[in-house]
C-alpha cells in the first residue's frame, strides 16, 4: 500500500511538472524566439547570435569575459559596459548602480540587457583583451644558465593587443611532474606591434611546475594556451624622468616598454639599472645598446654583484640598490618602475624613498 | 457559506492582509528583495506591483492545483514541492509573454519578476491559503491582500529610505542595517492595526 501510495505520488508530482516543463519549453520556442540577432563589439567584431538571452551570457558564450561577481542578478553592478544602440530604455533594475555620467554616456548593466535585436555596444579594450589564446613555441633561446627567452606565435586567435608592461598567465598542462594544470603569470617581452608575437623571459625555479615544464618539457613546435593581458604596470603619461631597477627576468617588461618607446619615439629620460650577480648572468647587453642609440635620453647601467677574479668588467659593482642609491641625484623629480624579486621590489622601495621619491610614483607588480 | 457571504469574508481577509497580518510585517517574509530593492523608490513600485499580481495569480493557481489535484489524491503533503514548482513556471512564462507582448510593461514590471521568483512571501500566501482552509473566492481577497500589504510596506520603506539618504548614519548601521531596525519599528507600528479588525 505504502509502495502504491508512493508511486503514485512520484507520477502525479513528475507529471505535472513535465507539463509545466513541457509549456515552457514551447513558449520558450515562440515567445524568445528574436531570431538572429547581430552584436557590433567597438566597431570592429561582429557576433552573429540567436536573440532572446541577455547580453552578459551572450558575450560569455563568445569567451568575452565582463567582469561579473553575482551571475547576472542584478545586484552586484559589475557587468557594466556601453551600448550604443538598441538595448531600449534603461531599466529601473540598472538604475541604482549607474551614475548621472553614466547614464549620460549609454553606460548598461549588460546582465539586465537582452538582446532582442541588433546592438552595438562598447567593451573596454582592456576587458576585450583578456581572452585565452592558443600558441605555437617558436623559439627558445637561451640568454644565460637559468633564464631562457621563450617566443611564441599565436594560432587562435592569431593578434593580441597589450601595454607594455602587462603580463599573461601561462597555463601548464598535466605532465609528468604535475598532476594539475596551473597558471604562472609572465610579463611579455615583445614588441607590442608584433601583435601575433609573446615574448616571455623565464627564470628557472628549482622544483617550480610551471617552469620545470618550459626548461624541460616544452619542444620548439609545442602547442600551449594563455590568457590575459593583465596588470596595471605601465608607464605614466607625465614626462618625468624615470629610475628603472630590475634583476634576473624582471628584465621582461622594460623590453618591451622599450620596443614602445621606440615605436612611439617617447624621448623620456629613463635610466635602467638591471642587477645580476656575475658577469654570466647579465642578458641582452647588445640589445640594450642598440635601445641606446636610437633613443637619446634612455641609458642602461649594468650592475654586477661579484664580478670575480680575472673577468673583464669595467661597469658597475655592488647591489643594484647600492648603485641607485650612488647614482640617482634627482629622485624627488623621478618616478621608480620595478620589476623582480618580491625582495629586490621591497629593497628598492626602502632606497628610492629615502632618496626622497615619492611613494605613490613608484610602479611595480610583485609577483611572488 | 453561499457566494456574497463569501465576498464578504474576502473583503475582510484582504484588508487584514493588507494591515493586521501584513505578510511582511507580521510574518518576515519576503525580506530579501524588501531590503536590497527598497533602496530606489521607482524600482519598489514596480517590485511591489509584480508581487501584487504574481501573488494573487499563484495562490489562485495553487489553490486550484491542491484542491483538484493534490487533495483528491491524497497528496496533500507534496504542496511545498508543488507550489515552488508551480511559481516557478508561472512566473517564468509571465515574463517571456510580458517581454514579447509589452516591452512597456515589461520595463515597469517585468524585469522584476525574476527576482520574485524565489520570494517566499508568494510561497507562504500559497501556504497559509491551505491552512486557513480558505474556499477560491476567499483566497482572491487573500492573495491580492497579502500583494497589496508587501507592496505598501515596500513603498513605505522606500519612503523613510529616501529620506535618510540625506542623513548621516553610523557607519556600521548603514544599508540592512538601518533597514532592518526601520522594518522593525514599522511592524511596531502595524501592530496597531491589529485591534481595528479581527477577521481572520
Amino acid at each position: 500500500m505504502i509502495v502504491f501510495a508512493l508511486v503514485k505520488a512520484v507520477l502525479v508530482v513528475s507529471a505535472i511538472a513535465a507539463a509545466l516543463a513541457a509549456v515552457l519549453v514551447v513558449a520558450e520556442a515562440f515567445l524568445r524566439n528574436y531570431g538572429p540577432c547581430k552584436i557590433t563589439i567597438n566597431d570592429e567584431r561582429e557576433l552573429n547570435i540567436k536573440g532572446g538571452d541577455n547580453l552578459l551570457s551572450v558575450l560569455t558564450a563568445e569567451k568575452i569575459f565582463i567582469p561579473s561577481a553575482c551571475g547576472g542578478r542584478g545586484t552586484c553592478g559589475l557587468c557594466k559596459l556601453k551600448v550604443l544602440e538598441g538595448a531600449g530604455p534603461l531599466l529601473p533594475t540598472e538604475e541604482p548602480y549607474l551614475d548621472k555620467k553614466e547614464i549620460q554616456d549609454n553606460v548598461r548593466l549588460s546582465c539586465q540587457v537582452k538582446v532582442r535585436n541588433d546592438l552595438k555596444i562598447k567593451i573596454p579594450e582592456e576587458l576585450f583583451a583578456i581572452r585565452e589564446y592558443t600558441a605555437r613555441c617558436a623559439e627558445i633561446k637561451d640568454l644565460t644558465l637559468d633564464i631562457k627567452l621563450f617566443r611564441f606565435e599565436l594560432t587562435d586567435p592569431l593578434q593580441i593587443s597589450f601595454m607594455p608592461g602587462q603580463y599573461v598567465q601561462l597555463l601548464t598542462p598535466v605532465y609528468e611532474k604535475s598532476s594539475e594544470e596551473v597558471y604562472r603569470a609572465y610579463s611579455v617581452a615583445s614588441d607590442p606591434a608584433q601583435k601575433n608575437i609573446i615574448d616571455l623571459i623565464i627564470r628557472l625555479v628549482p622544483g617550480g611546475i610551471c617552469t620545470t615544464y618550459c626548461f624541460e618539457y616544452l619542444k620548439v613546435g609545442d602547442e600551449i594556451k594563455m590568457n590575459g593581458p593583465y596588470g596595471e604596470f605601465r608607464l605614466t603619461d607625465t614626462d618625468a624622468e624615470m629610475v628603472w631597477v630590475a634583476g634576473g627576468s624582471g628584465m621582461a617588461p622594460f623590453v618591451s616598454i622599450l620596443y614602445e618607446m621606440r615605436n612611439s619615439n617617447n624621448h623620456r629620460k629613463a635610466v635602467y639599472y638591471f642587477g645580476a650577480n656575475k658577469v654570466e648572468e647579465l642578458f641582452l647587453t647588445d640589445q640594450m645598446k642598440q635601445f641606446e642609440k636610437d633613443l637619446p635620453n634612455f641609458k642602461f647601467v649594468p650592475i654586477v654583484a661579484q664580478p670575480g677574479e680575472g673577468k673583464n668588467w669595467d661597469g658597475e659593482t655592488g647591489l643594484v640598490t647600492q648603485a641607485v642609491q650612488r647614482n640617482v641625484k634627482n629622485a624627488g623629480d623621478c618616478e621608480g618602475y620595478l620589476c623582480g624579486s618580491p625582495g629586490m621590489i621591497d629593497a628598492a622601495i626602502v632606497v628610492l624613498k629615502k632618496l626622497g621619491l615619492n611613494e605613490n610614483k613608484i610602479y611595480y607588480d610583485k609577483f611572488a | 457559506m453561499n457566494i456574497s457571504d463569501q465576498m464578504t469574508q474576502a473583503f475582510i481577509v484582504c484588508i487584514s492582509a493588507i494591515f493586521t497580518n501584513n505578510i511582511l510585517l507580521s510574518y518576515f517574509l519576503g525580506l530579501c528583495p524588501f531590503i536590497g530593492c527598497s533602496r530606489e523608490m521607482k524600482a519598489s513600485v514596480g517590485l511591489g506591483l509584480a508581487v501584487i499580481f504574481v501573488m494573487t495569480c499563484t495562490c489562485l493557481l495553487n489553490w486550484l492545483v491542491y484542491h483538484y489535484v493534490l487533495a483528491p489524491l491524497s497528496l496533500e503533503f507534496f504542496r511545498f514541492i508543488m507550489f515552488i514548482i508551480i511559481i516557478a513556471a508561472f512566473v517564468q512564462f509571465v515574463e517571456m509573454a510580458i517581454e514579447r507582448f509589452s516591452p512597456y510593461l515589461y520595463q515597469r514590471l517585468g524585469v522584476f519578476l525574476p527576482l520574485i521568483t524565489v520570494n517566499c512571501a508568494i510561497l507562504g500566501a500559497s501556504l497559509f491559503m491551505v491552512i486557513r482552509d480558505y474556499t477560491f473566492i476567499v483566497t482572491i481577497g487573500y492573495g491580492l491582500g497579502s500583494g497589496i500589504g508587501w507592496f505598501l510596506a515596500i513603498i513605505a520603506m522606500a519612503g523613510i529610505r529616501q529620506k535618510l539618504s540625506n542623513d548621516s548614519i553610523p557607519k556600521g548601521l548603514q544599508g540592512p542595517g538601518i533597514t532592518l531596525i526601520i522594518a522593525g519599528i514599522m511592524a511596531l507600528a502595524f501592530i496597531g492595526f491589529a485591534g481595528v479588525l479581527a477577521g481572520q
